[in-house]
C-alpha cells in the first residue's frame, strides 16, 4: 500500500472527517486490511489524533490493522447455521486449510474468521469470501472452495454451479444467493412500477403526504413501531438548515433476511419511498446504511442511484418540481448488530464508533451532523409508497385495527420452506407454521423477531403477530424437538449479544458475561435452582441500560426461563441449593499430586 | 419559556432552572444522585448507569436527561437504589479492584460509593479479568485492572485544538482505553495532573505523586461521598 493510494481515498472524500468509515471501507477492500502506517496519514488530513482513527476502526469487526489474507474467509457463527451444520463446515475449512478460526495461513494467503448471522438464514451455513457470500456449504464444497484457493482462482469465478434467482443473477451481483420468497402481497407485489408514487406525491403537499401515512396508520417495521406519520411531522417541524432521511438497511438482528430481499428485487421501491420522505419532511439527502455483509450488492445498488439521477428521480428540481432537490448516497457498514440501533447508525454514519446516543434529544430534532434526521427502516419506506399510491384507507384494509398493514417475515430454522413471506398483520404463530411447511407436533420453540424478542411454546402458538401482541421485526425461527434450546440456542443468543455490545453502558457490558457464566454452570451440570432466580434477577438490571440492545440482551436467558423452565431445572443437581461453581478438589489435584500431600477437603 | 422549572424528586419539590441536567438540578437541591461518569464541566454521557433514576416512571439517567416542568422524579426509592447497589457491584467483579493496595484508596469514587451503599461483598461471581498496566508513557501510567470505563478521561482531557488525549478502543468486553501515542509526549504536567483527577478511580495516575497525601487525610476519609451535596443547600 503506497502513500499515494491512501491519499487518492483521502483525495476522494475530501479529507472530510465524517467520511472516515468510507476511507477504511475503501482501504480495507484494496489492501485487504488497514496498514498501520497509514494511520498517522489518515490522522493528519482529516485532522483528528491518530487514537480517534483507532477508536473507530477497532470498533467494527470487519476492520482489521493486521493483514487477514488475500483470501478472508467469514463463516456465519449463528443458531441456524449450527443447526443446518456449520460444525462439520467448520470443520472441514480448519482441516482443509490446516488452521483454526481467527488465525491466517502461515504463507499469509487465506485467513478464517467467525461472524456474527450474516442474513442468509434461508440457505445456511453460508460464509462471506472477499465480499462474495457463499451459501449453502457442506464439506464438499468447502474443499472446493479450499481448492480453488490453493490454485489462486479469483473468488468471483468460485461459484458453485449457478448464481441464485432474479436479479442475483444480473450483471451487476451474479451471486449464489436465492431471493426465496414464497409469498409476496402489496409490498413485494411484482407488478410495481418506479416513479408513479412520487409523482403522485409531489403533486400533494408536503403536510398531504404526512396526512395519507397518519391515516394508514404505519408504525416502523424495524421493531421499535413508532408511528411513521408521527416521526416524519416532527422532522418535519422540527427547526435545521438542512434534514436528512435515513434508510435503516442495517439488518443485524439474526434470523432477519428479508430486508436484503428488497434490496436485491426492489431497491427502486425503497429508494422511492427514501425520495417521498425526503419531499414530505424537506430534506435534501439521503443516506441508504447497508450492513457490510450485503456489500456485495454495491455495484448494483450504485447503479441503481445512477439511473434515477438520469431519470430526474434524484437531483435537482425532481420531476420537475421546483425546489425539490435530494440525492441519497449509501454508507456501508463495517459489522457492528448495534448500528441497527438509529443513534448509532447516525453515529456510523458520521465515521465514528457505533455507539447509541443519548436521548433526549431525538433524532427528529438533532441526529446526522446535528440536523433533524428521521431513520426509517427499508420496508417502511417500501410500505409508504404504497400508501402513497392506493391511500391510507386502503392501506388499513390490511392486518388489525392496531397493527395495520402487510409484514415480511424472514422465517428460518427446523421448517420445509425457508424464505420471505409477506403476511397481513394478525396471523398467528400456528398459522405461519403451517404456512411455512412445520408440522406442529413436532415444533418444540419458535423464536419471534430474534434474539431480542421472545421464545415461545406451543402452548403460545395461537398469539398473533401484531403490535398488539407479538411484536416483531420479522424474524421467525422454528426449532424442533431435538434441539438443545438453551445449548443451541439461549447460549448462542447470549453469545451474540456479548460480542455485539457497545460496551457503553455497565450493564451491557457485563451482565450478559455473567449469564453466559451462569448458564455454562447450568449445562456444566453444576447449577442450583438459585442460579436460575440470579439470571432473572440480574438481567432485570440490563433495563438500566441506554438502547433496545442493551435493554434486551437478557430476553434469551429471560424468556427461556419463563417458558422453558424446566429445561433448565433438569439440568440442575439434586436436593442442592448451594453449589459453589468451582471444583476444590478437582483445582488443586495437581498440586496435591505433585507434593504427595492429601488435601483434608 | 420558563426561566425556572418545578420538579419533584422522591415528592419533594424542587426549582431548578431550565436547561440544566437532572443530576445538577437535584444537586443544588441538597439531594445526591450517585454517579461514576459525570463530570461537573464535561458533556455527560450516561454510561456507568449509576445515577438511574425513574423519571415519569420510566428509567432514565439523571445526567443525561433535561428538567422538564412538573416532572416526577424517583430516585431515593428502595428499588432504584437496590438496582444502583447492583451496578455499582457490576465494576468490582469486571474489574480488579484490589483497594488495600491501590494509590487512590481514599480519593476513589468507586470505594466511596462502595461504602455509601455498604457492599460488602458483590453477588456476583469475580470475573478476574486479565488486564494490563501500562507504564511507558513519560508522565502517567494507566492500570486497566481499575478502569472502570466512563470515558470521563475521553471527554475531558484535550488539547489546545480539542482533540482528545484519550479515546477507546474495541468494543464490548474488551474495550479499552488507550491514550495518543504522539500527544503523550506532548502532555504537559498540569494536563496529566487534569487526567488524574478526572479519573473516578485509580486507572490514570500521574508517577512519582501516589502518596502525596497520606492514607487518612484523603477526601472521602473525611467525609463520605454525597455528604457536601446534602449539606450545603443553595437556590
Amino acid at each position: 500500500m503506497s502513500k499515494s493510494s491512501v491519499d487518492a481515498i483521502l483525495d476522494k472524500y475530501q479529507h472530510e472527517r465524517t467520511r472516515l468509515m468510507d476511507i477504511l471501507l475503501d482501504l480495507q477492500d484494496e489492501v485487504g486490511y488497514i496498514p498501520e502506517e497509514s494511520i498517522p496519514q489518515i490522522a493528519g488530513a482529516l485532522g483528528i489524533s491518530e487514537a480517534d482513527v483507532e477508536q473507530t476502526l477497532s470498533f467494527y469487526h470487519f476492520f482489521s490493522t493486521r493483514p487477514l489474507g488475500k483470501y478472508r474467509i467469514y463463516l456465519n457463527n449463528s443458531v441456524v447455521a449450527n443447526m443446518m451444520g456449520r460444525a462439520e463446515v467448520a470443520a472441514a475449512f480448519e482441516e482443509a486449510l490446516g488452521i483454526k478460526f481467527g488465525q491466517v495461513t502461515p504463507d499469509g494467503r487465506v485467513g478464517l474468521f467467525e461472524t456474527s448471522c450474516i442474513g442468509m438464514n434461508d440457505q445456511e451455513p453460508a460464509a462471506i469470501i472477499n465480499n462474495y457470500i457463499f451459501p449453502c456449504l457442506t464439506p464438499f464444497r468447502v474443499r472446493e472452495i479450499v481448492r480453488d484457493i490453493k490454485e489462486d482462482k479469483p473468488v468471483e469465478e468460485m461459484i458453485s454451479y449457478q448464481y441464485g434467482e432474479g436479479q442475483n443473477t444480473s450483471e451487476l451481483v451474479r451471486s449464489m444467493v436465492s431471493n426465496n420468497i414464497r409469498k409476496v402481497g402489496p409490498i413485494l407485489d411484482p407488478g410495481y412500477k418506479a416513479g408513479e408514487a412520487l409523482k403522485k406525491a409531489i403533486q400533494m403537499s408536503p403536510e398531504q403526504v404526512i396526512e395519507e401515512l397518519k391515516t394508514s396508520n404505519i408504525r416502523g417495521r424495524g421493531g421499535a413501531g413508532f408511528p411513521t406519520g408521527l416521526k416524519w411531522e416532527f422532522c418535519r417541524k422540527a427547526k435545521g438548515e438542512k434534514k436528512y432521511i435515513f434508510c435503516n438497511a442495517d439488518e443485524g438482528e439474526p434470523g432477519t433476511f428479508k430486508d436484503r430481499v428488497i434490496l436485491t428485487e426492489l431497491p427502486r421501491l425503497l429508494l422511492e419511498g427514501m425520495i417521498i420522505a425526503g419531499y414530505a419532511v424537506g430534506a435534501s439527502e439521503g443516506i441508504l446504511y447497508v450492513r457490510y455483509e450485503y456489500r456485495y450488492l454495491k455495484r448494483y445498488l450504485e447503479e441503481i442511484l445512477e439511473n434515477a439521477r438520469k431519470k430526474n428521480y434524484l437531483g435537482k428540481s425532481i420531476l420537475g418540481k421546483e425546489g425539490f432537490d435530494f440525492d441519497i448516497r449509501i454508507q456501508f457498514g463495517a459489522g457492528a448488530y448495534v448500528c441497527g440501533e438509529e443513534s448509532a447508525l447516525i453515529e456510523s454514519a458520521e465515521g465514528k464508533r457505533g455507539e447509541p446516543r443519548d436521548r433526549p434529544p431525538f433524532p427528529v430534532e438533532q441526529g446526522y451532523l446535528g440536523m433533524p434526521t428521521i431513520v426509517n427502516n427499508v420496508e417502511t419506506f417500501c410500505s409508504v409508497v404504497k400508501i402513497i399510491l392506493n391511500g391510507g384507507e386502503w392501506y388499513k384494509s390490511f392486518g388489525t385495527a392496531q397493527s395495520t398493514g402487510t409484514k415480511l417475515l424472514s422465517v428460518s430454522g427446523d421448517c420445509r420452506y425457508p424464505g420471505v413471506y409477506e403476511v397481513e398483520w394478525g396471523f398467528s404463530v400456528n398459522d405461519i407454521l403451517d404456512m411455512v411447511g412445520a408440522v406442529k407436533q413436532q415444533v418444540q420453540a419458535v423464536q419471534v423477531g430474534g434474539p431480542s424478542g421472545s421464545l415461545i411454546g406451543p402452548d403460545e402458538f395461537g398469539r398473533i403477530l401484531g403490535y398488539e401482541d407479538l411484536s416483531t421485526g420479522g424474524s421467525l425461527i422454528i426449532f424442533g424437538h431435538h434441539r438443545d434450546l438453551i445449548r443451541e440456542v439461549v447460549l448462542n443468543f447470549t453469545n451474540f449479544f456479548i460480542e455485539e455490545s457497545c460496551g457503553s453502558c455497565s450493564t451491557c457490558r457485563i451482565i450478559p458475561v455473567l449469564l453466559r457464566e451462569k448458564l455454562e454452570k447450568i449445562l456444566n451440570a453444576r447449577g442450583v435452582s438459585k442460579d436460575i432466580d440470579d439470571m432473572i434477577e440480574w438481567a432485570r438490571l440490563l433495563k438500566a441500560s441506554r438502547c433496545g440492545l442493551g435493554q434486551t440482551a437478557g430476553n434469551p436467558v429471560v424468556s427461556s426461563i419463563k417458558n422453558f423452565r424446566h429445561l433448565y431445572e433438569k439440568m440442575l443437581q439434586k436436593n442442592k441449593d448451594y453449589d459453589a461453581g468451582f471444583d476444590l478438589l478437582a483445582a488443586i489435584q495437581a498440586g496435591a499430586e505433585a507434593t504427595g500431600r492429601v488435601p483434608l477437603v | 419559556m420558563a426561566e425556572v422549572v418545578r420538579l419533584y424528586i422522591d415528592g419533594k419539590e424542587c426549582l431548578a432552572r431550565n436547561g440544566q441536567y437532572l443530576l445538577q438540578a437535584a444537586r443544588e437541591n441538597g439531594i445526591f444522585i450517585p454517579t461514576l461518569c459525570h463530570y461537573d464541566g464535561v458533556k455527560p454521557k450516561g454510561s456507568c448507569r449509576v445515577c438511574t433514576c425513574k423519571v415519569n416512571g420510566r428509567l432514565m439517567t439523571a445526567c443525561t436527561t433535561p428538567i422538564a416542568e412538573g416532572m416526577v422524579v424517583e430516585n431515593h426509592s428502595t428499588e432504584i437504589e437496590e438496582m444502583r447497589k447492583a451496578i455499582i457491584e457490576l465494576f468490582f467483579v469486571e474489574g480488579n479492584h484490589i483497594c488495600p493496595t491501590c494509590e487512590k484508596s481514599g480519593f476513589c469514587e468507586l470505594q466511596a460509593l462502595a461504602y455509601r451503599y455498604r457492599i460488602t461483598a458483590p453477588r456476583y461471581p469475580f470475573l478476574f479479568p486479565v488486564k494490563r498496566v501500562v507504564a511507558d508513557y513519560s508522565k502517567i501510567i494507566i492500570d486497566h485492572n481499575r478502569c472502570i470505563l466512563c470515558k470521563r478521561c475521553v471527554r475531558a482531557i484535550k488539547d489546545s485544538n480539542g482533540k482528545s488525549f484519550f479515546a477507546y478502543r474495541r468494543r464490548g468486553q474488551h474495550i479499552e482505553v488507550i491514550l495518543d501515542k504522539q500527544m503523550s509526549e506532548q502532555m504537559s504536567y498540569e494536563t496529566a495532573l487534569e487526567a488524574e483527577k478526572v479519573c473516578p478511580v485509580g486507572a490514570i495516575m500521574v508517577k512519582r505523586t501516589a502518596f502525596l497525601v497520606p492514607i487518612g487525610q484523603r477526601k472521602f476519609d473525611k467525609m463520605p461521598i454525597g455528604g457536601d451535596i446534602e449539606k450545603n443547600k443553595s437556590f
